[in-house]
């Protein structure tokens, strides 16, 4: 799933990091999350919402090409992928996180984030999929 | 292995900056959960009679509970405890946003404080990373300007609390502060921390907190979430947060107005809920976890200045708006963003400047002994007062102790209308119809406060609906006297089931404000901790704790008994001015009987000492 947002009706509540963790590292460890929450205090008083956009510059810039799309999302192939992390410096929104195995993760689309943000400010993003 | 935990306490010696990392007792989290809980155990441990609240001895003890940190709705509270400077005895305060789970993924269960630094410092733990620093260039800064400060130099990853000049200068309800708008604002936590020489506490954990069935807690997690985005409140209480109960308690005359001389206020409309929305509404702010957003932050301009800033929820409205008269939710909120700079408690400055109001009207102080004249209404008298209490300067120097303290000073009669209970400044509920609450108020064992039990719903009437309930029902015309009848009973049980919350690490408000049931929380307990224990098993727990932090007060307040469980004179005596509920008092012998009867069926003496069989049944001995 490719994912949009609406910022202003996000309340920092985490909801979507926590369970970013456990669904993709069986783990309650929002340090880990694939996505990150950033209040903007005390002014102008909002969260900005930095996420996954797909956009695939990690594919980019990984040398060892072990980074690909399939209909318009990027996995990571740990099969292929030596751990030099470059792509975790590439990512232009600071989201791929480096897991304790040294292995780089992002982003799998799995759409928790979405299922269960309560403010609907995680949203699929069916446009861009052409749903 | 304790699933759920974080696993360690850290125990820090200010004095000699000693650091010790103990594994959590498995005893104590089966005996007392966590949270308020461990705070309870700990203090009542290691604080020896006769110890000074402000002096290097007393344990400042920051606990957020087993749930803390994980996947369930409102999981992001936290406790914080001391000998109290406000009352002398048990004092502790709960609080949202992000620091209880950020200490967790820490590593720590509880964070203990001793002794005192030398000089004003920042105490940062990074993990295992523990540091004692200088705060030299935060000294004297407002509390949402330090937290703002500490953000920018250590980073945005780091949950910071910070206290403000008002804990400096050790006012007895100074709050500590957190997140831009949430606080531990009761029973002055701030002021120990500040007679330590602590300036802020700065967390970044980054550590994964063991579960005993990720896959299943996970599951119960999500369904917990999907059953709150069902029930009618989610929709229809959130927008507003607790300031939706503003125009009820004006209906069933329990609006605090006017130093609490009257419980209804004609300019209610101005400061409610909607008037939050409409005027001052930026974004709803919420804790970790939290489905229910209650937080409404906004910006507000009025004459004396304007401000960014988080609420005001309903106490601040209560207080600040209710008590000293502020008529435009622009002012209450102004007046709410310098008590969050100052490091003030909203509740206790609000009902300590209102005091002083009254004291003034009545002649009991001059215009001499404040620097000016004052009067209800108006914002610019508030902030004068605020800002001298702040800094313990002139009258300020007075108020800074709270009503009761400084009812001492002014005589006058003043005492009658110095709004506590053991010293604790009464929050935003006016009890002179509403016998339950009454009760709820003068049995709590911090004071006047709440969060213990919040019987006032079932005075009004006689049920369990949740707060959306009641709001959705209003009062519905005239209102009837309130009976003392089965009041009792009812305040026990929530004097149990209120902090049972507090000791789990979670909010209440999922279950008070919106019908949540709380079989899920025994259920996800069971799922998180590999521990499977009933909901009413956890309900004893509380009970337990309950009888302690009592015996805590007979043991730390000399003469301590019935006479710290009365109400202000105005409540026994003086008929509510107004409103619905004009011409209203409870007579003390009807409040004595209630309290025979609750000493009765707390196992305690008629002057409502413990008994020691109690303490025995409640392995306490
Ligand atoms: S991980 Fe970052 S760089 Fe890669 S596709 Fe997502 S947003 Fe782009
Ligand atoms: S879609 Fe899944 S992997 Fe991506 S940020 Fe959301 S929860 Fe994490
Ligand atoms: S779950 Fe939704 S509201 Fe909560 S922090 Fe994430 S995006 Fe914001």
């Amino acid at each position: 799933m490719k994912l949009k947002v609406k910022e202003e009706r996000c309340s920092g509540c985490n909801v979507c990091r926590v369970v970013c963790t456990l669904q993709n590292f069986g783990a309650v460890q929002p340090s880990q999350a694939l996505l990150k929450i950033k209040g903007q205090f005390p002014d102008p008083g909002t969260y900005k919402i930095a996420f996954c956009t797909q956009c695939g510059v990690c594919a980019e810039t990984c040398p060892e090409e072990a980074i690909v799309e399939r209909d318009g999302e990027y996995d990571i192939n740990y099969t292929i992928c030596t751990q030099c992390l470059i792509c975790v410096d590439s990512c232009p929104f600071d989201v791929i996180v480096v897991t304790e195995s040294g292995y780089p993760a992002k982003c799998t689309g799995c759409g928790k984030c979405v299922e269960l943000c309560p403010r609907e400010a995680v949203l699929a993003d069916h446009d861009s999929e052409g749903e | 292995m304790l699933y759920g935990y974080a696993g360690s306490i850290l125990k820090i010696d200010l004095g000699t900056g000693e650091k010790k990392i103990e594994n959590t007792p498995e005893k104590m989290a089966e005996e007392y959960l966590g949270g308020r809980g461990f705070v309870a155990r700990l203090l009542y441990d290691m604080i020896e009679p006769g110890t000074d609240p402000l002096g290097p001895a007393n344990v400042i003890v920051i606990a957020p509970g087993p749930l803390s940190g994980h996947l369930l709705p409102g999981s992001g509270k936290t406790h914080f405890g001391a000998l109290s400077p406000a009352t002398g005895g048990y004092g502790d305060s709960n609080m949202g946003g992000h620091f209880g789970p950020a200490l967790k993924y820490a590593g720590y269960d509880c964070l203990v404080l001793e002794g005192a630094a030398d000089k004003l410092s920042t105490l940062v733990i990074d993990n295992n990373d523990i540091k004692i620093v200088s705060a030299d260039t935060l000294q004297g800064k407002g509390a949402i300007d330090a937290e703002k400060e500490l953000k920018e130099q250590l980073g945005e990853d780091f949950q910071v609390l910070t206290i403000g000049p008002a804990g400096e200068n050790r006012v007895v309800y100074a709050c500590i502060s957190h997140d831009f708008g949430r606080q531990a604002g009761r029973t002055g936590v701030a002021a120990v921390l500040g007679s330590k020489n602590i300036k802020a506490v700065a967390v970044r954990g980054s550590k994964p907190i063991p579960v005993f069935d990720p896959q299943a807690a996970q599951a119960k997690g999500e369904e917990m979430y999907r059953v709150c985005f069902g029930k009618p409140g989610f929709k229809t209480w959130t927008p507003y947060g607790t300031a939706s109960i503003t125009g009820w308690a004006n209906e069933v005359g329990a609006f605090p107005t006017r130093n609490f001389q009257t419980s209804y206020a004609d300019f209610h409309h101005k400061i409610n809920g909607q008037a939050i929305i409409d005027r001052l509404l930026i974004t709803d702010k919420g804790c970790f976890g939290c489905p229910t957003p209650c937080g409404k932050y906004g910006h507000a301009k009025t004459t004396v200045g304007s401000a960014f800033v988080e609420g005001p929820e309903y106490e601040s409205i209560a207080t600040l708006g209710g008590s000293c008269c502020l008529e435009e939710i622009e002012e209450v909120a102004y007046a709410n963003y310098v008590c969050d700079q100052l490091g003030l408690d909203t509740i206790s400055a609000g009902v300590v400047v209102s005091f002083a109001m009254e004291c003034f009207e009545k002649g009991v102080i001059t215009a001499v002994d404040i620097g000016r004249e004052i009067s209800f209404g108006s914002l610019e008298d508030v902030v004068y007062l605020l800002e001298k209490i702040a800094a313990t300067e002139g009258i300020g120097k007075i108020l800074a102790g709270g009503v009761k303290a400084a009812a001492a000073v002014f005589g006058g009669g003043s005492e009658r209308y110095a709004i506590h209970v053991k010293g604790l400044e009464w929050s935003g509920y006016e009890c002179r119809n509403a016998p339950g609450m009454m009760l709820s108020y003068m049995t709590a064992d911090v004071g006047a406060h709440h969060n213990r039990s919040w019987a006032l719903g079932y005075d009004v009437s006689e049920s369990d609906a949740d707060v959306s309930e009641l709001i959705e029902a209003g009062a519905g015309g005239s209102l009837e006297v309130s009976s003392p009848e089965g009041k009792v009973d009812h305040v026990i049980s929530m004097q149990h089931s209120r902090p049972l919350y507090d000791a789990l690490g979670i909010c209440r408000l999922q279950t008070m404000e919106i019908g949540f049931e709380t079989s899920y929380y025994e259920e996800v307990y069971e799922l998180i901790t590999g521990r499977k224990i009933s909901w009413q098993e956890m309900l004893s727990i509380s009970e337990k704790i309950w009888q302690l932090t009592r015996q805590f007060n007979v043991k730390h307040i000399e003469g301590f008994g019935r006479s710290y469980d009365y109400p202000p004179l105005r409540f026994m005596e003086e008929p509510v001015a107004s409103g619905p509920n004009k011409g209203r008092y409870i007579e003390r012998k009807i409040l004595d009987k209630m309290l025979d009867e609750y000493y009765e069926k707390r196992g305690w003496d008629e002057n409502g000492i413990p008994r020691a069989g109690t303490l025995a049944r409640f392995g306490l001995a």
